[in-house]
């Protein structure tokens, strides 16, 4: 178990498992856009925008998701001091706040033909962009703060602060009126999407996922790196 | 076991969260009022008085309530127990539709009348084929 936290070692098991998941990735993705764009069908109110959810959703599911991992491994950064999980924390955040953009962007060129107005302030809409905030003030954390056990704790609470925020933005269709509507694909309640629109969001939600995971073993791979060349062969 | 120093930090961890979840929670709370996107019209209809401020009603478009007059739309918003009269000028967005959601910004003239300056279509949580659509009307 020590040995696996050698630096040397998981490099070397990182470097491999990176082409693995980057040819999952592709093949995912190539499957994934195939059924979004081309197999599956128009909708019978927003015809072709429907195809712009595709995308908009998972990416906001693996934003939410990932915030929420690092949030969650952010306790045990300021509880245990656990060193490893602060670089973990730092490499997920960069795929984290892209998909979040993403998320927005997609939801405002949505928005536009289908409600007719670009951006609107409701409850859904603002919390996301506040998630945007807390992962911005999470990374910058790491660039302002020069000292790095200083910059750890700070990132640290910025994220378990943040967290709060998750459930707000997950429940506020339901607690308030929103011009966002409120979520289709429900574990508890039905699910109000067809199965023909539901297996290409899966899809895509995977390919996604696999690229995040994608980009966190590239930073986390830099990370032990600059562990490595500062000459420490140990966590 | 963990030692006494990280008993002591996951402690006050534990009471910073705590706190900063009250107070959100009791910030929001307090901002419960302009939270909301929109107002309904039984809320309209429960405002003790009317400011002129710019406000936000939602609600279904009542079935065959669209009037066109040149360029004048009138039309009812409804929750299904109270109902607001709807006057705008200007393009409508593709969705919007008799029957499905919308979201009308602009000023109350009165507890029944709101002249709008913007209508947004509201969709809603149902995704499917054209061909479901029918199959489901049909029955």
């Amino acid at each position: 178990m020590l040995n696996y936290f050698n630096p040397g070692n998981t490099i070397k098991i990182i470097s491999k498992l990176q082409k693995f998941i980057f040819a999952l990735f592709i093949a995912v993705l190539i499957l994934g856009l195939a059924e979004a764009l081309v197999l599956s069908p128009e909708d019978y109110k927003q015809s072709d925008s429907v195809r712009i959810m595709y995308v908009h959703v998972p990416a906001a599911w693996i934003s939410l998701g990932i915030f929420t991992v690092i949030s969650i491994l952010s306790f045990g950064i300021l509880i245990f001091k656990n060193k490893n999980f602060s670089l973990i924390t730092k490499s997920l955040a960069p795929s984290g706040f892209v998909f979040n953009i993403i998320a927005l962007v997609t939801g405002s060129i949505w928005g536009k033909p289908t409600w007719g107005t670009w951006w609107a302030w409701d409850a859904r809409i603002t919390s996301m962009l506040l998630l945007a905030i807390f992962y911005l003030m999470f990374m910058m954390s790491w660039k302002i703060v020069d000292q790095e056990n200083k910059a750890i704790k700070l990132s640290s609470y910025i994220a378990i602060f943040g967290l709060i925020n998750v459930p707000i933005i997950k429940f506020s269709v339901d607690w308030w009126s929103t011009l966002h509507q409120p979520s289709s694909v429900n574990v508890l309640k039905e699910t109000t999407i067809h199965t023909s629109m539901l297996v290409p969001l899966g899809i895509m939600t995977a390919a996604f996922a696999l690229f995040s995971l994608l980009i966190f073993l590239m930073k986390y791979n830099t990370e032990l790196l600059k562990i490595k060349n500062k000459g420490l062969d140990r966590l | 076991m963990y030692g006494k120093k990280v008993k002591l930090r996951a402690f006050f961890i534990i009471l910073v969260f705590i706190s900063a979840l009250l107070i959100t929670f009791l910030v929001i709370n307090s901002l419960k009022e302009n939270v909301v996107y929109f107002k309904s019209p039984t809320e309209i209809k429960n405002l003790t008085q009317i400011d002129k401020k710019k406000i936000r009603i939602g609600g279904m478009v009542k079935k065959d309530s669209i009037e066109v007059n040149s360029k004048n739309l009138k039309f009812i918003v409804t929750d299904f127990k109270n109902e607001i009269i709807v006057s705008y000028d200007g393009a409508v967005p593709n969705l919007f539709e008799e029957e499905k959601g919308v979201v009308a910004e602009g000023y109350l003239q009165d507890r029944k009348f709101l002249k709008a300056d913007k209508i947004l279509a509201k969709h809603d949580e149902n995704y499917m084929p054209p061909e479901v659509k029918e199959a489901i009307s049909d029955n």
